[in-house]
């Protein structure tokens, strides 16, 4: 019942931000608002915002006016596909560096005080900054028939993205065991590593679900963001870039990848509520993100 | 030897306001198959020195032996088992899979581990739940499962820290009912931390009786009930008499029937 409801709502918000639109275009002023020169409202033509339907016809229409062009839609989809594949490699390094460092902070009081105000500050670089410099670094790395590709700097910086709520989820989760769990693993003489799998790692998995789910949103971000700023290609970042630059000529293309950027999201998410299903009997006390 | 060797133990804890003296000078003998109660005050140390005897803390100055050994070597080669206030059973783990985790802890083979948790969830009565989780059970059943998982690799040493004193009176009798019962299965030396002194009187050879600040043994007494111990046991004239001798050890003074029990402000509750 109350799936079904969630089910409802998430549908009438879609639903409503689609009739927001088309009736702002409607009724909302055709050149826009602007006050001392600075504009607050955009303008309604159809080059900057296009009809719903619009869109949606030039998603299924070819991409360019070549004989054999794929639609729209299927680049696309074929990008997303491209971006999730760097963005999944991403969150998997994001996710052992993240672990790893809880475990450290963890076994070693010292290192938490030391490392977790870099960790923090690590995540205040932007982005764009970075891409240059990991490329560049990248580009020397050269053993024997390995070379490093483009696509693995953007691997790179989703997993810098992603490794950070995962590190700061999984130390809460494997401290979260209450004191008495704690005796009592003491009373059994289990060592550092047994009262790790035993008690730490089971207690910390409704943590690690709610840092899994910020940490895949982290990588598709971060994946997109050094799409653009490192310039790979294949990827939902790269057309982005591409379809707004035919803006001019074909504003309803630019919606397109926007919208698949979206749905990757959504997708990355639905992965990880699968995972947890999986992990029910681990999370009878379930903790908020 | 004796189970548990208590010499001239004293423990002192620093707080922001100074020097805590918890135990103060403690000596105490507990031999084989012997069931002994603590009974005293808050505060009077009675959990500080189970969990000294349990190598969950270490004393200021004197010693403690548990089957002639260290208290620490104790726990590391398993001598006890213990009994929280709270069952502390793990959620993600069903009745079965948390009794077995010392055994699993300590690398005893399935087999094995099967068998020895089929015997003790029979013991305490609980096969039809063997795989329902803590969640799904009342405290009392919880309290079982916990001291099923004490029992599980045969300490001659049980050590229980108040662990029916979450349970409604009735639960708590019947609960200490099955463990005269249990008790006498396994013949195992228990130490009791309780409040209460019809429970401790119901289920003891010996109360040891404390008083805080600082804390010591004012009294020890023991109690000549016999092993076969039912219900009817508490309506018996023998158990009052029991529950007398250990109140007036609390009070300090013969307690005329009838007076304003100053020493009830010394907050000794008998839940």
């Amino acid at each position: 019942m109350s799936r079904l409801r969630a089910v409802l709502l998430g549908a009438v918000g879609i639903v409503l931000l689609g009739v927001l639109w088309e009736a702002y275009k409607a009724f909302g002023p055709a050149t826009g608002f602007e006050l001392a020169g600075v504009q607050l409202l955009p303008r309604t033509s159809d080059l900057a915002m296009p009809h719903l339907l619009d869109m949606l016809n030039r998603a299924l229409a070819p991409a360019n006016t070549g004989q054999d062009s794929q639609p729209v839609w299927l680049a696309v989809v074929l990008a997303c596909l491209s971006s999730l594949g760097t963005a999944a490699v991403g969150l998997a390094v994001g996710t052992i560096v993240g672990v790893g460092f809880a475990l450290l902070m963890l076994r070693f009081r010292l290192a938490e005080a030391a490392v977790l105000p870099w960790l923090i500050l690590s995540q205040t670089v932007p982005l764009i900054a970075l891409a240059p410099l990991i490329v560049s670094w990248g580009g020397r790395i050269q053993i024997g028939d390995f070379s490093w590709e483009r696509w693995m700097s953007v691997a790179v910086i989703a997993s810098y993205l992603a490794f950070f709520p995962v590190a700061v989820g999984a130390l809460r989760g494997f401290q979260s065991p209450q004191v008495a769990h704690e005796e009592l693993m003491h009373s059994y003489a289990a060592g550092w590593w047994k009262t790790l799998a035993y008690l730490r790692l089971p207690a910390s998995v409704p943590y690690l679900i709610s840092a899994l789910r910020l940490g895949a949103a982290s990588a598709i971000i971060g994946t997109v963001v050094a799409e653009v700023s490192t310039g790979a290609k294949g990827g939902i970042g790269r057309l982005i870039i591409e379809y707004a630059q035919s803006g001019s000529s074909d504003p309803a293309k630019a919606f397109s990848p926007i919208a698949g950027a979206v749905l990757m999201g959504l997708f990355a998410a639905g992965i990880v509520a699968i995972v947890a299903l999986t992990l029910g009997r681990f999370r009878r006390n379930e903790v908020a993100a | 030897m004796s189970a548990v060797e208590v010499s001239g133990v004293t423990k002192t804890f620093a707080t922001r306001s100074g020097l805590v003296t918890a135990l103060d000078d403690i000596s105490l003998t507990i031999e084989k198959g012997e069931f002994v109660s603590l009974i005293g005050p808050s505060g009077c140390g009675k959990s500080t020195l189970l969990r000294l005897v349990a190598d969950l803390d270490t004393p200021t100055s004197g010693s403690i032996e548990v089957f002639g050994k260290t208290a620490r070597q104790a726990r590391l080669d398993q001598s006890y088992g213990i009994v929280f206030q709270s069952a502390g059973l793990l959620p993600w783990r069903s009745v079965t899979a948390n009794i077995e985790l010392p055994l699993a802890l300590h690398g005893v083979a399935k087999p094995a581990r099967r068998a020895r948790v089929t015997e003790l969830i029979e013991l305490v009565g609980l096969t039809e739940f063997a795989n329902s989780y803590p969640e799904q059970l009342s405290g009392g059943m919880q309290q079982r499962v916990a001291i099923a998982r004490a029992l599980a690799e045969r300490p001659e040493l049980i050590l229980m820290d108040e662990p029916f004193g979450a349970l409604d009176e009735m639960t708590r009798e019947r609960m200490q009912q099955e463990l005269v019962r249990i008790c006498a299965e396994t013949g195992a030396a228990v130490i009791f931390v309780t409040h209460s002194i019809p429970e401790a009187v119901f289920l003891s050879d010996r109360v040891v009786v404390m008083s805080p600040r600082p804390g010591r043994i004012r009294d020890v007494v023991s109690i000549t009930l016999g092993d076969a111990r039912g219900e009817a046991l508490r309506e018996e004239a023998t158990f009052f008499a029991g529950v007398t001798a250990v109140r007036e050890a609390l009070h300090g003074a013969p307690v005329s029937t009838g007076s304003t029990s100053k020493g009830a402000a010394r907050g000794v509750d008998s839940r």
